[in-house]
């Protein structure tokens, strides 16, 4: 199983808080350059899970391997600069500018400047954000120009894993549904391995190549969109989908 | 009409004093004795320090004259080897336009003091016994260790065995041998508080110590610009004996009067119910920068940042730690919490025997212990407030821990570490004050003298800058805040 060139690789890996499984054993396994989204009702364990794959949090029981090396507490640190993690409020340290927080990493390991510029360029220009703008504190960002610099600051040492956590659930839905736009378009683009953590199952349907969708720390069904939709494993898959599509949809739907 | 000219012109007679209690007294008798002439005004410049800096006002003309004792002349000032009479004295001192006159009438020599009742146990009846006795410790003013006519020459003199003395505040020492912390101090023989304390003075029984007589040190000119005031002067000639001096240093010292009042009792007992007094009081603001502010300033100021630079060193990495370990937390937060409500008085008595001295040492130490909660707290919580989105983020970036501290942590902090340090910057500016009680000076040294002396307004003159200081330190920090604190963190 070791041989696997599966990025990231859990083998029954267990987390529990206070005797209460907050995750129940999973043995799971992504595909190379593909989005996988995780699905589910708040606290079902998806963001456990991916905070348990950077190593954030150490698992009850299991372990995890990041492109076929077993996730350790010693090499945590090292293993995490070939992942990029994004979450929800972007998680920029509102003391530095948003270039250097973009930067950061790349100065404590000693890049030169001439490649940090290049670079941050490069990016900028990928997540279509004026390098004048990053001089700007993340406090005099909006919340989606905030995220792009998160999703530059993720990708600066290019990881082959980019792990995010709601990326866009604190913004409005016009920007929402426009990052949404450029993001699969990023994603499409860089070729990464992509876990997405979302309880938005259109959301989920858009980026997804795959869903995974989680209830009570259980996997309870693995498959493409339309696998979802179409055959659901059981009741509560149809009812999770069902809520999901009764908010936003217009009057095509069925 | 000449005298009213003179006064127009800011020509006035100022007497200095040195910086005890019968200085200051005899400073008054002198200025009020002038002010009585009627001749010109006169000021009284009060306790401005040891020998050095009197004689050395009195060689540039900021005074006029100050009371001296012969002694102290002779040894000190013209490093005599031999002892001379006043003629002699005046012989040497006139090329430097100085003179001595208007000898007081007593002798205030130095002297050694001992517990009576240690003495006794010991059989210590002289100086001479004392080389019997090398395990006593000694505690001198600095004055007495530094001079000629001081403790080097009376143990070669005597042919003493002690390595070097304490150094020790005049004032203090009564307490502290006392209460027994050192065995042997210099005394004035004239002292107020020899009896009150049970204490035997030894005998100078190979005459090492030259005659003290209290005696007017002036500039010449003085006798010939204001005759008339000089007569005055001349009149207090023989008027103080021995006994009379200690009651007047017993009436500031032990009954609280102050030294205005027991001069102006003296002369008015000298010459009838019409003697002048009052007209030399100092007012308030003449207190408040009296000669010794920039010296109270610079100690003050010293015993508030050192201690305080100090608690940052070892402060701030136990809030870190703390922060990093709830057990730890628990430790050092309740131990800095127990330490601040010590009472500083109750503290200071606790460090003296730590530190077996008084003085600049065990008041830091004080100050240092004070300071230290409000940063380790500070610290702990600026650390633990950074929401957990933020600390995860960091450690999501693959930093290690010691530049994940430095580059994000402490900073994400800083607003919070430096109030606490501002915090305990304040409170140390206070409680500095109670340093005095133990000979650390700055503006408590004021405070302790008017509280002993029953004098509002030196207690306020000591006060007032401690409080402005707290004012000012406050505004530094907050100056300080605009540079420090990163500018993505001040409000927009």
């Amino acid at each position: 199983m070791k041989s696997d060139s599966s990025p990231i690789q859990l083998y029954d890996v267990r987390k529990s808080f206070n005797g209460h499984d907050a995750l129940a054993p999973v043995t799971l396994s992504f595909r190379s350059a593909t989005t996988t989204v995780l699905i589910g009702p708040s606290g079902c364990g998806k963001s456990t899970l991916l905070r348990v794959m950077m190593g954030l949090i150490q698992p009850s029981a299991g372990q995890v391997e990041i492109s076929g090396v077993k996730l350790t507490h010693q090499n945590a640190l090292a293993l995490r600069h070939g992942i990029g993690y994004v979450i929800q409020d972007g998680g920029l340290f509102p003391h530095l500018s948003a270039a250097s927080n973009v930067t950061l990493l790349a100065r404590h390991l000693n890049w030169t400047e001439q490649k940090i510029v290049a670079r941050v360029q490069q990016l900028a220009a990928l997540v279509r954000l004026e390098l004048g703008t990053l001089q700007r504190y993340p406090r005099e960002l909006s919340g989606g120009q905030q995220q792009r610099v998160a999703l530059m600051r993720a990708l600066m040492l290019d990881p082959p894993i980019l792990l995010l956590d709601e990326p866009l659930g604190a913004l409005d839905p016009v920007i929402r549904f426009e990052l949404q736009e450029e993001l699969k378009a990023i994603f499409s683009q860089l070729k990464k391995t992509v876990v997405m953590v979302t309880h938005d199952m259109s959301e989920a349907a858009f980026f997804g190549d795959e869903i995974i969708l989680m209830r009570a720390g259980h996997i309870v069904q693995r498959g493409a969109p339309m696998d979802l939709l179409e055959r659901p494993a059981d009741a509560f898959v149809t009812a999770f989908i069902r809520a999901q599509r009764a908010l936003p949809q217009p009057a095509h739907a069925l | 009409m000449m005298a009213l000219g003179q006064a127009a012109l800011g020509d006035e007679i100022r007497i200095g004093s040195k910086r005890f209690t019968e200085s200051y007294i005899l400073g008054e008798i002198l200025t009020q004795s002038v002010v009585a002439a009627g001749e010109t005004s006169a000021a009284h410049k009060p306790g401005l320090g040891n020998t050095a800096i009197v004689f050395a006002a009195l060689k540039s003309g900021a005074i006029d004259a100050y009371p001296e004792y012969t002694g102290t002349i002779d040894k000190e000032i013209l490093k005599n080897a031999t002892v001379s009479d006043l003629a002699s004295l005046n012989r040497q001192l006139a090329p430097l336009g100085l003179g001595v006159a208007v000898p007081l009438g007593f002798n205030n020599t130095y002297a050694l003091a001992i517990r009576a009742d240690q003495a006794e146990k010991l059989g210590i009846k002289t100086l001479s016994d004392l080389a019997k006795h090398p395990e006593l410790r000694l505690g001198f003013s600095q004055e007495f260790i530094g001079r000629a006519d001081g403790w080097d020459g009376l143990k070669r003199a005597y042919g003493l065995p002690f390595a070097t003395p304490q150094g020790i505040d005049h004032g203090l020492a009564y307490d502290a041998i006392a209460n027994g912390q050192i065995d042997l101090t210099d005394i004035y023989a004239t002292d107020a508080k020899i009896e009150k304390f049970k204490l035997r003075v030894l005998p100078d029984d190979r005459s090492y110590f030259p005659a003290y007589e209290a005696v007017v040190f002036y500039r010449l000119d003085v006798a010939l610009r204001f005759p008339k005031s000089w007569t005055a002067l001349q009149r207090l000639t023989n008027t103080i004996a021995d006994r009379r001096m200690i009651h007047m240093n017993a009436e500031a010292e032990l009954n609280g009067k102050d030294f205005a009042t027991v001069a102006g009792d003296f002369l008015r007992e000298q010459r009838g119910a019409a003697a002048v007094r009052g007209s030399s009081k100092r007012g308030f603001w003449d207190k408040l920068f009296a000669e010794d502010f920039g010296r109270l300033t610079a100690q003050h100021l010293l015993l508030v940042f050192v201690s305080l630079a100090l608690s940052i060193i070892v402060a701030v990495p136990l809030g870190i730690w703390a922060a990093r370990s709830s057990a730890m937390a628990k430790w050092v937060l309740s131990l800095s919490g127990v330490i601040q409500t010590v009472p500083s008085l109750a503290l200071l008595a606790f460090l003296i025997p730590v530190f077996d001295r008084i003085g600049t040492l065990p008041a830091l130490a004080a100050l240092f212990l004070y300071a230290l909660l409000p940063i380790v707290r500070n610290t702990y919580a600026g650390l633990t407030q950074i929401p957990l989105s933020l600390r995860e983020s960091a450690s999501a970036l693959g930093l290690p821990a010691l530049p994940r501290l430095r580059l994000i942590e402490l900073p994400l902090a800083m607003g919070t570490i430096l109030a606490g340090i501002k915090t305990a910057a304040i409170i140390n500016v206070g409680t500095a004050t109670i340093a005095a009680f133990i000979g650390a000076g700055g503006y408590g040294e004021r405070i302790a003298q008017g509280l002993a002396l029953n004098d509002h307004e030196t207690l306020l003159a000591g006060a007032v800058p401690a409080a402005v200081l707290a004012l000012l330190v406050q505004w530094g920090f907050d100056g300080l805040e605009r540079w420090i604190i990163p500018a993505g963190l001040r409000a927009a």
